[in-house]
């Protein structure tokens, strides 16, 4: 038994990761995080001193056991990571990418107090890449029942619901109306942060539980949530349909061809592959002098993604300040070290037009911080005289998305008064048997809530359709064959504590 | 690998390709879901193949027994003129999604003009059949170039208790723009309760702007530039009444007299270089002899 561990004696620095120069990286679309090699990932998980009171895992919205699978890379047992791991999350190759781990585990993680807090989030990515390298996939034992259940929206709600719904021995599907799946992580997310062979991979490790996906189908409209309970024959129903409308300003000039939202944007570049442009068809119309409006995720994905399509002079425009800005620390910095240009504290008034309907410019006021609003973050407030005309030919709008009207237009569920699904603590909407969850019911959040959201709604679906919670960590089925002398027919879903 | 997860995709086979002239083909595609779901006014997002681009066709007609919806398209691009070329009996469609939009709205009317342009002809005729069998009296007015662009005249006339058909040239019916035949129509009833238009911008807004001193509710379809069809990107806002709307979710239907035409029109020529470019490009790999290239059945 090796002695306690103290800040003292853990590796002092946080082990870098590999990434690619932000001179070359900003001209393509490879990944810019190249993630841990074997030894980087086990010096790293040494630097974690396994705290009895595991602030980490209150850190983290679904309470993944963190210095649990930490633990196990520091042994070399990296499967037994990803059981520790996959018990809790249905992504960790994605979550690891993406979370703002900065807000989340690691902002609350005790090594973080006096030096570098543990890369957690590296970490999991780390076991989540190896899992898909190695082909790794926790598909426990599972005992067909006779109950279907129907999910609509691939996002990573959907899928958590449909992976734990067929773990419970249900049959599912997943009705999505793109013609690919994974919501926001495929349209939405750019390649460079989370590459699409990462999204399919942990799409194929639902796909491998039994989950049928049905691409091409808009619910509410080629069918109703009504409709699946009735003529379809699902037992339960599922909405993790996400919040993807995008706002606008009502500024004038918001009409001219150069104004796009970043769901365009992004959609087109992502899911229909408009970098490819003229190979693939969907045309993209990016100017060289891009201004985005908005400084979250969303803002700095269309910043850094504008770039790669070549654009000379990329331009952030945000009312706040730095501080106050929403996007993952990491984004912020990486876009910052690949040339992007902040304006703080400046608020667009207006959007020029050219004479010909383009985009010439826009009118910006500047903006100095007020009083904390009701968010805890410091009101602007404008600068009286301060208007200055920015030159750019492109305008995006990242200001943030509303809930998507079509299911509100065709069903009776129960809206709250911006058209977001009305659920309780377990999730249950007003109809009886179906079940929200994600950005439909929170307003935008993040894919770990999502995700969290989709499992807390399959246990409640569960308790609905009279099966037992399959909440207890488990362990794979051919390695408990032998557990408590029971036939793997006989625990049917349920996760068996492994000591 | 997504292809492996998608082991049920819907083939969206072309049971039935048709051609009204050199431009203008009809095709009727397999989707017995979505049969059932159509309403007049809806439209689908297709894609052909997977590197294709996704576009809006207005649902002209289904048929809930043979389990079929019918596209009328008009091969004006790259896209449109690809399929044009490989979509023959038998193809399949990539992947078609809908029905989307609003449905029209039919019920309450007692008398509608419904007016329909060119290629608007195609989607305004389900709503006259709709209207027809809610018992409304249905004036159809129905407008081309010429003579040789003409289609689904019987047809539309079938559920019209009056019928106007009018060209540019005289060459068939009477001689002048569909505002023509409204404007007899009008003129000769007193209590038209909705008109309903659909046909290229630049016909609505005319349409628009003739029935405006009429006092007539007039409805048109807007066809601005979509992406997805489902609310997720905006490419497709439009100005009515001073708001910005999404034609795809709170449309496509909307009170023409409300909708500004100018940012419509503007709007569709966002992408006017590279449609150029795409078009351009396509003509040359067709022109190279080796490329395997069909004929366009029946021009
Ligand atoms: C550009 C961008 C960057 C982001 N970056 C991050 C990040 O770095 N970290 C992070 O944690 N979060 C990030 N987020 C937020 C995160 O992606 C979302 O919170 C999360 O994806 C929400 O998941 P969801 O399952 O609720 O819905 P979504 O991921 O939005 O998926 C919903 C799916 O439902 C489908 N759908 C909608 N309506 C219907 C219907 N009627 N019928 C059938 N299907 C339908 C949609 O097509 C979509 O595929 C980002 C978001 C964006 C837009
Ligand atoms: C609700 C709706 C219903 C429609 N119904 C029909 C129909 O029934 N039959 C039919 O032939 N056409 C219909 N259209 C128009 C059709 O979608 C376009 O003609 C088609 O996208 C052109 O593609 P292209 O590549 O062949 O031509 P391009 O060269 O790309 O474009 C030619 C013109 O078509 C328009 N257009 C281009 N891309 C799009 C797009 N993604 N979405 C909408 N318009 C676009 C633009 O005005 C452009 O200038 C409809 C459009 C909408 C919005
Ligand atoms: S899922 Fe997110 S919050 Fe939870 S441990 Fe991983 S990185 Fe941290
Ligand atoms: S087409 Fe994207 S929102 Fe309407």
């Amino acid at each position: 038994m090796a002695k306690k561990k103290t800040i003292r004696t853990i590796p002092q620095d946080r082990t870098p990761m590999q990434e690619q120069v932000p001179e070359i990286r900003a001209r393509n679309f490879a990944e810019v995080s190249l993630g841990y090699e074997l030894a980087a990932a086990v010096r790293e998980s040494e630097r974690c001193l396994m705290c009895p009171d595991e602030p980490c895992i209150r850190g983290c919205p679904v309470g993944i056991n963190i210095p649990g699978f930490i633990a196990k890379i520091g042994e070399k047992d990296f499967h037994g990571a990803y059981d520790v791991l996959t018990d809790t999350t249905l992504l960790p190759a994605i979550c690891g990418r993406v979370c703002p781990q900065e807000t989340q585990c690691e902002g609350v993680c005790t090594v973080g107090e006096s030096l570098e807090s543990v890369a957690i989030g590296r970490l999991e990515r780390f076991v989540g890449d190896m899992a898909i390298a190695e082909g790794w996939s926790a598909v426990p034992y599972i005992e067909p029942n006779e109950l279907r259940v129907g999910i609509i929206g691939s996002g990573p709600s959907g899928m958590a619901c449909a992976a734990d719904m067929a773990k419970a021995g249900c049959k599912v599907t997943v009705f999505e109306a793109f013609q690919q799946p994974g919501g926001v992580l495929r349209y939405g997310i750019p390649e460079f942060r989370l590459p699409n062979e990462v999204v399919d991979a942990e799409i194929a490790k639902v796909a491998r539980l039994g989950v049928t996906f049905r691409m091409n189908a808009l619910v509410g409209r080629l069918f109703t949530i009504e409709q699946m309970l009735t003529d379809m024959g699902f037992d339960a129903v599922f909405v993790g349909t996400g919040a993807g409308t995008p706002v606008f300003m009502d500024i004038a000039g918001e009409s001219l061809s150069g104004v796009v939202s970043a769901n365009e944007l992004l959609t087109r570049i992502n899911l229909m592959q408009a970098r490819d442009f003229p190979a693939h068809d969907t045309p993209l119309g990016l100017g060289k002098k891009v201004a985005v409006i908005g400084a979250g995720n969303t803002a700095m994905d269309a910043l850094r993604v504008s770039l790669r399509l070549g654009a000379d002079k990329v331009m952030c425009v945000y009312r706040r300040g730095h501080e106050e800005a929403p996007a993952r620390a990491e984004e912020l910095h990486h876009a910052e070290q690949e040339g992007i240009e902040f304006h703080w504290l400046t608020n667009p008034l207006a959007i020029l037009d050219d004479g010909n309907g383009n985009v010439r410019g826009m009118l910006c006021q500047r903006m100095e911080l007020g009083e904390p609003d009701k968010s805890g973050r410091r009101r602007p407030v404008p600068v009286e005289g301060s208007d200055f005309e920015l030159e750019c030919d492109t305008v995006v709008y990242a200001i943030g998305t509303n809930a998507n009207p079509i299911l509100g237009q065709t069903s009776s569920l129960a809206l709250t008064d911006r058209g977001y699904i009305v659920a309780n603590d377990s999730l249950a909407t007003s109809i009886d048997g179906v079940f929200a969850g994600g950005d439909i019911v929170t307003g935008a959040a993040t894919v770990i809530e999502a995700m969290g959201a989709g499992r807390t709604a399959a246990a409640a679906m569960k308790r609905y359709l009279g099966l037992r919670d399959s909440t207890l960590p488990y362990a794979p089925a051919e390695r408990a064959s032998s557990l408590f002398g029971l036939a793997p027919e006989q625990r049917n879903f349920v996760r068996v504590q492994v000591a | 690998m997504v292809a492996e997860v998608v082991p049920n995709a819907v083939p969206y086979e072309i049971v039935t390709r048709t051609d009204f002239s050199d431009v203008t083909y009809l095709l009727e595609v397999l989707e017995p879901d979505m049969a059932k779901a159509a309403h007049p006014g809806q439209f689908v997002m297709v894609m052909s193949h997977a590197e294709g681009e996704r576009i809006p066709l207005t649902i002209a007609d289904f048929d809930r027994e043979r389990g079929t919806i019918t596209l009328v398209v008009q091969a004006i691009g790259k896209t449109t003129r690809e399929m044009q070329r490989d979509l023959i009996q038998g193809a399949h469609l990539y992947a078609m999604v809908g029905p989307m939009g609003i449905p029209s709205h039919i019920e309450g009317v007692k008398k509608v003009i419904c007016v329909g342009g060119g290629l608007g002809v195609a989607p305004v005729y389900p709503q006259a059949r709709a209207f027809k069998e809610a018992g409304a009296y249905v004036i159809g007015v129905i407008g081309f170039r010429n003579k040789d662009l003409v289609f689904w005249e019987d047809k539309f006339e079938s559920v019209c208790d009056e019928f106007i058909i009018c060209s540019d040239d005289g060459s068939v019916g009477i001689k002048g723009l569909v505002t023509e035949g409204i404007k007899i129509a009008l003129e000769k009833h007193d209590d038209v309760d909705e008109v309903i238009a659909i046909g290229p911008p630049i016909m609505m807004r005319a349409c628009s702007q003739f029935t405006q001193p009429y006092g007539v509710h007039t409805v048109v379809s807007l066809n601005p530039i979509m992406v997805d069809g489902t609310g997720m990107c905006g490419g497709c806002r439009v100005k009515v009444d001073g708001r910005t709307r999404f034609a795809c979710v709170d449309g496509p239907d909307f009170d023409a007299h409300k909708v500004d035409f100018d940012d419509l029109m503007a709007r569709l020529k966002r992408f006017r270089e590279q449609e150029k470019q795409v078009l351009d490009r396509w003509e040359q790999g067709c022109r190279i002899p080796e490329a395997p290239t069909m004929s366009t059945p029946g021009a």
